[in-house]
C-alpha cells in the first residue's frame, strides 16, 4: 500500500513511481494507492500518475480515493489500473457499488471498510483520511459487508482500525467474524508488525490476502524474506 | 507508419491501457482499433476484454467485427473476458459468443475456502504442448481475475486449479485464450505475450 495525501505535486508523484518499481522488484503481489485526503476535499483522483505507475508496473494495482461516479472510475480504470477501492463515497451513496460493478464486473471493484470495534459490536467508519472529518458511519460492519457483496462488490479490504499503525498484529477476531459474512475475496489490513502477524491473517483470520504499508514502507520487513516465511509455515506464495 | 506487429481490438473494455503498456514494455508495435479492415488486415490480434459478456459481444456486433474475428487466419489471443468471447455460449446474461471453441462458460460455485471472483495468483499445469507456454516452468504464477470460467475441455492447453480444474490457457488453430492477464503477470506473463508475438 501506498498512502499519499499530496499525490498531485509533482515530487510526490515522481516518488511514487519510485516506490513503485522497487515495490514491484521486491516482489509484491499487488499495490494498493490511497490518496487518503480525496474523500474529505470532495475530490477524485488524478488520473496522471495512474498512467505513470501502470506504465511500469506488471503486477496489479488498485487506485482508491475519491470516487464518486461510473464516470470517475473510468478515467482510473482506462489509465490503467485494474481495480477502483471505494470507501467513504460508497457509504454516501451505496448504489454507487451496483453501478460500478454493472459498469466494470465486480473485478473491478473493491470496497473498502474501516471498521472499528465499539461496545455495541463492529462499527464502519467514514472520511477516515481527515481526522477532523473521521466519524462513526453509523452501520454495523458485519451488516455493511453483506451488503456491499448483495451489490456487487468483488473484492472487501477490511481495516481493522484501532489496529492500524500500531504494528500489534491485525485483529483476527474481527477478521474472522467478517469472514463468516464474506464469499468474495477479503483482504486484512491494519496491524502488520512481524511475519507472524501475516501467519495468523491467512490461517486464522482466514483471509485472501494481506495488505500493509509501514512495515514495508519502513524496511521493517522485506517482502522477499516474508513470502520465504510464509511458505516455510505452509502458505503458497507466489515466489 | 512503421509495421505493426499486433493490433489490439478496443472493445470498451478498461483493460486496454495496461496491455499497450505492456506490448510497450517488449517493444512491440501495437495499434488499437475497432476497424474490421485493420484488424483483417493485422499480423497478430488481441482480444482484451473487461466486464460482462453480453456487452463485450454487443461491442464487437455493433464495430461490425463478428464475422471479421470468425474468419482471421493469423495468430488470435483471447484475454480473459476475450477468451470466453471465443466460446461458443457464456452462462453470463445467457450470451452467444464467436462459437470458435466449442462449449459453454460457466458461473464459478463460491465455497469455504474458495470466494468468488477468483483474484490473485495462481499456478497452471499444462495438458498438452503449447507455444505460449514455451519456456515456462510450472511453479509460475499468473493473476487472474474472473467471476466465470471455461470447463476443462479439448482445446484447453493448461488448467489451472479453482475448486474443480478450469481452462486457464486454451488453443483451437490460430485461435489462442488466456484466462489469466499477461499484462499484468510480471515476467512470466511478459513472456507469455512475447511467445505470443513470436507465433
Amino acid at each position: 500500500m501506498v498512502k499519499g495525501q499530496r499525490f498531485r505535486d509533482h515530487r510526490v508523484v515522481g516518488e511514487i513511481i519510485e516506490l513503485a518499481r522497487r515495490y514491484r522488484d521486491a516482489g509484491a503481489d499487488e499495490l494498493v494507492f490511497y490518496d487518503i485526503s480525496a474523500s474529505p476535499e470532495g475530490r477524485t483522483v488524478d488520473c496522471a500518475w495512474v498512467s505513470r505507475v501502470a506504465e511500469v508496473l506488471d503486477i496489479p494495482f488498485c487506485v482508491a480515493g475519491g470516487v464518486r461516479s461510473v464516470g470517475d472510475a473510468e478515467g482510473i480504470l482506462a489509465a490503467g489500473a485494474e481495480k477502483i477501492s471505494v470507501n467513504s463515497p460508497a457509504l454516501e451513496r451505496p448504489d454507487l457499488i451496483d453501478e460500478l460493478a454493472r459498469r466494470f464486473g465486480a473485478q473491478c471493484v473493491v470496497v473498502g471498510v474501516d471498521s472499528q470495534t465499539t461496545p455495541t459490536g463492529f462499527h464502519v467508519c467514514q472520511y477516515t483520511g481527515d481526522p477532523t472529518r473521521a466519524r462513526d458511519a453509523g452501520r454495523s460492519t458485519l451488516d455493511w459487508v453483506r451488503e456491499v457483496q448483495d451489490r456487487g462488490a468483488g473484492e472487501i479490504v477490511l481495516n481493522c482500525m484501532a489496529a492500524d499503525g500500531v504494528r500489534a498484529g491485525y485483529d483476527i477476531g474481527q477478521l474472522c467474524a467478517v469472514r463468516a459474512q464474506c464469499r468474495v475475496p477479503l483482504v486484512a489490513s491494519g496491524g502488520a508488525g512481524t511475519p507472524e502477524h501475516f501467519v495468523a491473517a491467512f490461517t486464522q483470520g482466514g483471509v485472501d490476502a494481506a495488505l500493509a504499508a509501514s512495515v514495508f514502507h519502513s524496511g521493517q520487513i522485506a517482502i522477499g524474506a516474508l513470502k520465504q516465511y510464509l511458505q516455510s509455515r505452509g502458505i503458497e506464495v507466489r515466489p | 507508419m512503421s509495421a505493426v506487429e499486433v493490433v489490439v481490438i478496443d472493445n470498451g473494455g478498461a483493460n486496454l491501457a495496461s496491455l499497450r503498456y505492456a506490448l510497450d514494455r517488449l517493444g512491440a508495435r501495437s495499434l488499437v482499433s475497432a476497424d474490421p479492415a485493420t484488424v483483417a488486415a493485422a499480423p497478430r490480434v488481441l482480444l482484451p476484454g473487461v466486464g460482462a459478456a453480453a456487452d463485450g459481444m454487443a461491442r464487437l456486433r455493433a464495430a461490425g467485427l463478428i464475422d471479421c474475428i470468425q474468419n482471421l487466419h493469423q495468430p488470435l489471443l483471447g484475454i480473459c473476458l476475450g477468451m470466453q468471447l471465443l466460446y461458443t455460449h457464456s452462462e453470463e446474461g445467457d450470451t452467444a459468443g464467436l462459437g470458435l471453441l466449442p462449449g459453454s462458460v460457466r458461473r464459478m460455485p463460491s465455497a469455504q475456502g474458495q470466494p468468488v471472483p477468483h483474484m490473485g495468483w495462481n499456478t497452471c499445469q499444462q495438458l498438452r504442448e503449447n507455444p505460449l507456454l514455451a519456456g515456462l516452468q510450472e511453479d509460475e504464477h499468473f493473476y487472474f481475475a474472473h467471476s466465470y470460467a471455461a470447463p476443462v475441455a479439448e482445446h484447453t492447453a493448461a488448467a489451472t486449479t479453482y475448486g474443480p480444474l478450469i481452462s486457464a490457457v486454451v488453443q483451437r488453430e490460430n485461435f489462442h485464450g488466456v484466462q489469466f492477464h499477461p499484462e499484468r503477470s510480471a515476467g512470466a506473463g511478459a513472456r507469455v505475450l512475447q511467445n505470443f508475438l513470436d507465433l
